[in-house]
């Protein structure tokens, strides 16, 4: 299979505009004899399904959740980018654009990420239209912060819960579209598999377009079939593989797992980011971890004790952060990275994390764990706040109180729900936090128009592998997720869509439709059937576990065919032995997570031979083989600068590799560096 | 610690009653919703059915928990979500009694689920800025100020979990309806359609069949987000403005 990313000719600049302006439309009176299925109403799926009802196509648009509203997305916090230079510090659609690529790790397409920086822009303004109540000046303008791995100030946020509002914008915008009937609604159901027709091309030759799912309504236990003309998938990243993670508890791969063993290609899976700020894990009964925004590395200093016994006495409780002295505290991002500081992107900030715990320096009774401090910051905004009302001479507690009421205006919400799950005052006591498992640049692959390997299908937001590379900057998910629904997709799907008009509604009685109902119908009465002893829950964890510790922050050779192995064993086992109550026909939470669990599995298999494959050490992925003599990841362009694109056709079958080759018209291959 | 709980079980072989269970080995440490992944967990390796309840962030911003918790919405912490909160505040021997969300307008759908569609339908009566995509100008040309936004974004807040609804003796729906209604009319981009956006929703919310209010607040007081009573004031006040057609408040 030779994987085509059909970029369009021109120059770096001008290949959106062109393309745009002379890709063929679908008309007016054509669109309303269009169906669409959209999956997911994220960020991704709530922008596209409004966008393409406004656009006058027939949406159908599906959501596990119980509302739109409660998609993954809603809890974003710290921000988006976009290219508006309202700053005025050098900002443009080429340096975010660069920043992004560099970011990646020079593993995406240059094509796809100049898209996105030009359409950054434009989703600033539309979410201010649609009343998003985005941070201010005083003088009535936007609010800027900075993210890491960048040297401007383009991040635009609404205090820490900017996904809440973004997604709140989209779901309204979707509402709207759904009073007005051009969009219906499908809550609580689940997609559990894509259904190809067979239909002969231009040529005569046969083909397998995508023209329908079957979901199962989760009250009920129905399986339903839809068909459309195409499906679209904005069905969220896959991080939840690893148990622990900072996504929400029922983010899942499956749906665009089923694309994949229905022909569709996994990209680049072993990319997977691990954030560096989290709350530190506490137990084992734990379900989720919890993100502390990056946004915090704007003011929060990374630490650790630069002596082992100082450390030791703090994991055994003799001490605290604050018997510390000043010169025995290793601000170790600061002195590794002068040049970026405590704001380097977060591969980098978090297997710094880890070198520091490694030699033992770390600061949780289990070892994992350093200080993100904000003692500088309030010292530094209460001095200014003293200043601007006049206070002269201020004691140093007098500037502290005022610098913390300038953090807690900034990032209240954050420290709040630090105070909730710890039980610790962040205000007094340094914040402890340690990397966790947070997005998957991975994803299916697709196309310079969002289009898979097969016709009619489409995938967007975080489910694709598009735009990131190796690495994900900060605030850059939220960008793309709605870059991608509001700007991108709902005009690319044109080009398949105009050779479409003359398809007539799709039946969904015809055989395909037949056929994967009973494949679905199959996968569920298999797992029912087992009545095994142990729970979904607990075969969940132990994926996670292997994973973790052999597909993690760093990986090598031998360790991750140990995790080959171990996964198959565990497979074994599941399919032996676990126990799924309940029937099919009833609302059976315990059934749906089977489901999903059973894909993360299979997808955790192409994600270690994968990272096997990958012989360097870039962006979120390690190779301890593959790195410099100082610690730092060693890219090996010359073999690697390619997307991986796996086919998977089940337990028996090796998966096939397939490549796509990066072309770099535009930026020179640098080594990363932030020092 | 070792806690009971009365859970309340509706669906399957359940009628609608509350059933009993011990649990032994609680940490302090651990947040409410995964004591009950604990219980959970112990019901399925005994073959049983396992509690259903809703939740997915477990960060307190999706909305998806919803329960009642010794006859309190979310439990005893203030501006705190079910998911929020954890078992320090608990004592060795403690009995904790948890049952759903009731309200005629919430469904039972089983155990603690329900289902709370009908806010979806009051959003999409009319609370939205009626803008497509590609509309818009650039975003610096409206300013803002400073206060009126962080206003707008206080009532923007709410995360529609409908604790509000189950807190109030009328099961009225008014604080996340003029949650929605007061962020969009304070930004000058909402104020176009503010008169038909507060008819149209406050229509639905009758139609759907929540209570009236009649300033018991104790809505606020349940309220995750500390959503302000405030936000019903000025749609009252808005809305009657929008039925006399008067500009000037009443
Ligand atoms: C805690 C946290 C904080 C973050 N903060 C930021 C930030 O500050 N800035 C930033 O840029 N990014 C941030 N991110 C990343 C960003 O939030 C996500 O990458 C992004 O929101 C993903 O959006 P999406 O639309 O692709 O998918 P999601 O929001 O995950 O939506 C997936 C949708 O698909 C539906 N779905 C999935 N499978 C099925 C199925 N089988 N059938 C039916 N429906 C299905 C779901 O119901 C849901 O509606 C953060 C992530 C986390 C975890
Ligand atoms: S107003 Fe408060 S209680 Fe009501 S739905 Fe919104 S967040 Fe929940
Ligand atoms: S689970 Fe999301 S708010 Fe509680």
């Amino acid at each position: 299979m030779k994987l085509d990313g059909k970029v369009p000719p021109g120059s770096l600049g001008e290949k959106w505009t062109k393309y745009r302006s002379t890709m063929p439309l679908v008309a007016p009176n054509n669109k309303r004899r269009i169906d669409i299925i959209m999956v997911g109403t994220g960020l991704a799926g709530a922008s596209a399904a409004a966008t393409l009802g406004e656009l006058g196509y027939n949406v159908k648009c599906f959501t596990f959740h119980d509302s739109p509203r409660r998609a993954h997305s809603i809890a974003a916090q710290g921000g988006i980018n976009a290219a508006k230079n309202y700053q005025n510090d050098g900002d443009s659609v080429y340096r975010l654009f660069y920043d992004t690529i560099k970011g990646g790790d020079y593993r995406s397409r240059e094509s796809n990420v100049h898209r996105l920086a030009e359409a950054s822009r434009n989703i600033i303004d539309q979410a201010v239209a649609q009343g998003v109540p985005l941070a201010r000046e005083y003088g009535g303008l936007l609010a800027n912060r900075s993210f890491g791995g960048v040297q401007v100030s383009r991040t635009f946020y609404a205090r820490g819960q900017t996904g809440q509002q973004l997604l709140l914008g989209a779901y309204q915008a979707l509402s709207r579209q759904i009073s007005l009937g051009n969009v219906e609604m499908y809550n609580r159901h689940e997609m559990l598999d894509l259904v190809l027709v067979e239909e002969k091309d231009s040529n005569g030759k046969p083909v397998k377009k995508a023209r329908g799912i079957i979901a199962r309504n989760l009250l009920t236990g129905e399986l339903e079939r839809h068909a459309a003309h195409c499906v679209v998938l904005g069905t969220g990243g896959y991080a939840n593989l690893f148990y622990l993670s900072t996504n929400a508890m029922n983010c899942n791969v499956s749906a665009a797992w089923r694309t994949v063993r229905r022909g569709a290609l996994m990209a680049n899976p072993c990319f997977t980011q691990i954030h560096p700020t989290c709350i530190p894990v506490s137990g084992d009964y734990q379900s989720k971890l919890t993100l502390m925004s990056e946004s915090l590395r704007n003011d929060g200093r990374v630490w650790v004790p630069k002596k082992e016994e100082d450390a030791k006495a703090i994991r055994e409780g003799k001490k605290t952060a604050l018997d510390i002295p000043e010169e025995d505290r290793d601000y170790y991002l600061e002195r590794r990275y002068p040049a970026f500081g405590n704001l380097v992107p977060r591969d980098v900030a978090s297997r710094a994390a880890k070198t520091a715990c490694d030699q033992g320096l770390g600061v949780a009774p289990t070892g994992l764990a350093v200080y993100l401090d904000f003692e500088a910051a309030f010292e530094r905004y209460g001095k200014s706040k003293a200043h601007a009302t006049g206070l002269h001479n201020p004691s140093m507690e007098t500037i502290i109180d005022l610098g913390r009421k300038v953090v807690e205006e900034k990032y209240g919400n954050l420290f709040e729900m630090y105070e909730k799950i710890t039980g610790e005052n962040p205000y007094i006591m340094p914040m402890k936090i340690y990397p966790a498992v947070h997005y998957t640049m991975g994803g299916i692959w697709v196309d310079y128009n969002l289009e898979t390997n097969i016709p009619g299908l489409f995938v967007t937001g975080e489910a694709n592998f598009s735009d990131h590379g190796a690495n994900r900057l900060g605030a850059s998910a939220l960008m793309q997720g709605l870059a991608d629904g509001y700007f991108v997709l709902p005009y690319t799907i044109g080009d398949f869509l105009s050779r479409e008009i003359r398809t007539p509604k799709i039946d969904p009685k015809q055989p395909a439709f037949e056929q994967a109902e009973n494949d679905v119908r199959d996968r569920i009465n298999k797992l029912l059937n087992i009545k095994g002893d142990h729970s979904v829950e607990s075969f969940h964890r132990r994926l996670g576990k292997i994973m973790w510790e052999y597909c993690g922050m760093s990986r090598n050779e031998q360790g991750l065919l140990t995790a080959r192995q171990l996964l198959r064993e565990l497979k074994d086992e599941f399919y032996r032995n676990v126990f799924v109550p309940g029937t099919n026909e009833e609302y059976n939470p315990e059934l749906e997570k089977a489901l999903r669990v059973a894909d993360f599995m299979e997808l955790g298999e192409v994600m270690i031979l994968d990272a096997l494959n990958r012989e360097e050490s870039c962006g979120g992925h390690f190779r301890e083989e593959y790195q410099t003599e100082d610690g730092e990841a060693l890219r090996r362009d010359d073999e690697f600068a390619y997307v991986a694109a796996w086919e998977y056709n089940g337990w028996d079958e090796e998966p096939k590799l397939h490549k796509e080759h990066l072309v770099f018209e535009n930026v020179e291959l640098k080594t990363r560096s932030y020092k | 610690m070792k806690l009971t709980l009365k859970i309340w079980r509706q669906g399957g072989k359940y009628k609608g009653e509350f059933v009993s269970y011990v649990l032994d080995k609680v940490s302090e440490h651990m947040s409410f919703l995964e004591m009950l992944d604990v219980l959970n967990e112990e019901l399925v390796e005994k073959k049983e059915t396992p509690v259903s309840f809703e939740h997915d962030c477990r960060e307190g911003i999706c909305g998806s928990c919803d329960m009642v918790i010794n006859g309190q919405p979310h439990g005893p912490m203030r501006g705190t979500t079910t998911c929020q909160l954890h078992m320090r505040h608990y004592n060795d021997g403690d009995t904790i009694v948890i049952e759903p969300f009731r309200a005629k307008a919430f469904p039972v759908i089983r155990d603690l689920v329900v289902d709370r569609s009908s806010f979806d339908r009051i959003i999409q009566a009319g609370g939205f800025i009626s803008v497509d995509t590609g509309q818009a100008q650039d975003a610096n040309n409206t300013p803002i100020e400073k206060t009126t936004a962080s206003e707008a974004f206080d009532a923007a807040t709410c995360i529609g979990c409908g604790a509000c609804v189950a807190a109030c003796p009328n099961a009225s729906a008014m604080l996340f309806t003029s949650a929605k209604v007061a962020h969009l009319s304070m930004m000058p981009q909402g104020k176009v359609e503010a008169k038909r956006r507060v008819q149209a929703m406050v229509k639905q919310m009758d139609e759907e069949g929540f209570g009236m209010c009649s300033n018991v607040t104790a809505c606020e007081a349940e309220c995750p987000k500390e959503i302000s009573v405030e936000n019903i004031a000025k749609m009252n006040r808005e809305y009657i403005s929008a039925v006399f057609g008067s500009e000037t408040s009443v």
